[in-house]
């Protein structure tokens, strides 16, 4: 039976470690996610989790044991925050070159140096190019949805792919809210059983993991990592539509709020989503036909479908909570600007950064974003494509 | 222990075939092919990204005729750590019967242990992890061309601590491994070499039968990076454990065993002179070292027999 609990966003990624009958978690406590790890390390000593749970040195290791684990043939999570996701990064590479569908929740804070242990999404955007799939949530309920659609994404033969859930440090990591968790038996039989293909612990047959390619099979074999990522949109849409089905709570690419209708649009994922759908709200009463849309998946990005959302608007804002020094704009930006380039009429596209370093984001910043789009809307000029919200300069 | 005679082991399936690329005269493939004979189980193999990896592994052939993983450089105790993770996992969880036995070797080179692999290594069998790890020490990155490792020997010239007319090679005393593995308190710690095959197949099945951690650290002839004529290789191995530059010894249970005594305990010269990575050792400005090495060789030697004797 559904519940309804109050939980933090650490909390409910670990109840739905506990529900997907985990094999083995793989993890190094670290700010802000460490409460996931001693949740489960908890649930494991009260033998609510029958998995194992490994606690390594390092979340190089960490993610090292979740790849002997995966390849040895299981079901493996692990959880991590910044320094320690790019602690990984190496493996990261190696989990989707060797197709281990791994589910990784990462509690999104800004990278060193300076340190510090607040939300931004520089750690997954550092990692966007490592074969991941990347879905990122608003809330914790998102969260929870997200994690649990995760290992079917991942584990689906077509894909086999591992998958990353980005949701905010602090923001969504330690805010308590009612969500709603659903039936162990149900999520258990939603996810149902892992069959991993070449499983080490098979030692009836005998093969080669990881072997050495030289120029003459290294790019075919690469190509056919990019096929696995290739067919997830399908997988992705599907499980999200039969999650809905099963639990009431539908997902896709992107949610749009208020976005049909709308000629002036801020594009912005995770929990300042939620924020900035509190200024459309009171931007709408003051007449302003504006609206949101909200990412959810990363990678893939489904470029198509966001430009067909987007290609007959007047003017878009989008936010970044990264940075990509030296480029022109950061990520989200930067994929949004070229998915709409083969489009004849097309908005004015600008870019913002906002929240680095967990820097708060009010419904006055969404304002002064939408005052621009105006501006912009109105004269057809825009004064600078890349600009900072809310930083004293 | 029944006695084990070659001709029986020659006998038994190779787990490590011919066709691999090699050198002539190097001593990994000897070890390890004494070293999966010692189980009869079904093995799990991860090899550290080094000279057996990449020699046994390119695509699309493989030397390995049991179920085997490369994942990185630095992490093949991680690695290790995690199938056998999986392993108690499924067994717990009914997937695997439990009257199934799998074992679990993780390899390394001295690059991949001594070096960027520590770490994963000392964190491995501090967890307890019920796999056996194998080093097999050539004392120098062979893989890519001979670099310095921390167990290249003091004295020793490698490219990246070369000897020059300023230095005398590499100037630091190498990294006592074993010990360290010993520190860790873990079941079974053993230094092995491939000269002494019966004793490197004892330490390898009593790695393989103990629960819990085994480490075992196998002096590695490289012909290509000690400098010799490659059919010399064993009596070099030899040579090491009679100037006991290489002892053999195994700690069971916080017991250390020295399982080789050299009749007549010959001078570290004997060892230096026979490999070219030493050839400047004997000009006249550098015969500190060798007088160092000397004396670093005797010190260590009284200790181990002290420990030995408790």
């Amino acid at each position: 039976m559904k519940t309804l609990k109050p939980l933090n966003g650490n909390q409910t990624i670990a109840e739905a470690v506990r529900q997907v009958d985990i094999d083995v978690v793989a993890a190094y406590p670290i700010t802000p996610s460490t409460a996931i790890v001693e949740t489960i390390a908890q649930f494991k000593a009260d033998g609510l989790i029958k998995g194992e749970f490994v606690c390594p040195e390092s979340e190089h290791s960490a993610m090292s044991v979740c790849i002997g684990a995966a390849a040895a043939g299981g079901r493996v999570m692990t959880a991590t925050s910044a320094q320690g996701l790019a602690l990984m990064w190496e493996m990261l590479y190696i989990a989707a070159g060797l197709r281990l569908p791994i589910v990784a929740a990462i509690v999104n804070r800004a990278l060193s140096a300076p340190i510090n242990i607040h939300g931004d999404h520089s750690d997954t955007m550092g990692a966007r190019d490592s074969g991941w799939i990347q879905i990122y949530s608003e809330n914790c309920q998102e969260a929870y949805d997200n994690f649990i659609q995760a290992f079917r994404i991942a584990e689906h033969p077509d894909v086999r792919t591992p998958v990353l859930v980005g949701l905010d440090g602090f923001i969504i990591s330690h805010s308590t809210e009612i969500v709603e968790i659903e039936d162990d038996e149900e999520v258990r039989r939603f996810v149902g059983e892992y069959l991993p293909i070449y499983p080490l612990l098979d030692t009836s047959r005998r093969f080669t993991v990881g072997s050495i390619d030289f120029t003459d099979y290294y790019f075919e074999h690469k190509r056919s990592q990019i096929e696995g990522i290739e067919n997830s949109p399908r997988v992705i849409e599907q499980i999200g539509q039969e999650f809905g089905q099963k639990f009431g709570r539908y997902y896709s690419f992107f949610e749009a709020y208020h976005l049909d209708d709308a000629e002036l649009v801020i594009v912005v994922m995770s929990s300042a989503a939620g924020t900035c759908k509190e200024a459309i709200d009171e931007l709408r009463e003051e007449g302003l036909k504006i609206g949101l849309l909200k990412p959810r998946v990363f990678r893939p990005f489904p470029y198509q479908k966001i430009a067909e959302a987007l290609k007959d608007k007047l003017a878009v804002a989008v936010l970044d909570r990264s940075s990509s020094p030296g480029a022109f704009g950061a990520p989200l930006f930067t994929e949004i600007r070229s998915a709409l380039y083969d489009y004849e009429k097309r908005p004015k596209i600008i870019n913002y950064i906002y929240g680095l370093g967990g820097r708060d984001i009010k419904v006055e910043h969404f304002k002064e974003v939408a005052q621009n789009l105006v501006r912009i809307a109105t004269t057809g000029k825009i004064d600078s494509h890349v600009g900072y919200l809310n930083l004293r300069e | 222990m029944a006695a084990v005679r070659l001709k029986d082991l020659a006998q038994k399936e190779d787990r490590l075939v011919a066709g691999h690329g090699m050198c002539l005269g190097c001593g990994i493939p000897i070890i390890f092919k004494i070293i999966l004979r010692a189980t009869d189980d079904p093995l799990i193999v991860t090899c550290a990204t080094g000279c057996l990896e990449v020699c046994t592994t390119i695509f699309p052939r493989t030397a390995w005729n049991v179920t085997w993983i490369h994942s990185a450089f630095e992490n093949a105790a991680a690695t290790a750590a995690g199938i056998e993770a999986m392993y108690r996992a499924l067994k717990n969880k009914g997937k695997i019967p439990q009257e199934k036995k799998i074992k679990i070797l993780a390899i390394g080179g001295d690059g991949g242990t001594y070096d960027i692999g520590f770490q994963a290594l000392s964190g491995a069998v501090e967890r307890g992890h019920d796999f056996v790890y194998v080093c097999y020490d050539n004392n120098v990155y062979a893989n890519t061309g001979g670099q310095r490792s921390s167990a290249t020997p003091l004295g020793a010239s490698a490219t990246t601590a070369p000897a020059g007319t300023k230095s005398p090679g590499k100037i630091q005393p190498r990294k006592d491994l074993t010990r360290i593995m010993a520190a860790h308190k873990i079941p079974y710690v053993a230094q092995a070499s491939p000269n002494k095959w019966l004793d490197l197949y004892n330490k390898a099945k009593k790695a393989f039968e103990i629960e819990g951690s085994a480490f075992i650290n196998v002096l590695c002839p490289c012909p290509t990076e000690w400098k010799y004529e490659e059919s010399q290789g064993i009596k070099l191995a030899q040579l090491a454990n009679d100037t006991c530059v290489w002892p053999l010894y195994e700690v069971e249970k916080g017991h250390f065993k020295i399982n080789y005594k050299p009749k007549q305990k010959l001078p570290v010269t004997e060892w230096l002179k026979s490999q070219g990575r030493f050839r400047h050792l004997f000009k006249e400005e550098n015969a500190w070292i060798i007088e160092a090495i000397q004396a670093q060789v005797d010190e260590e030697w009284e200790e181990l027999n002290k420990l030995a004797e408790m």
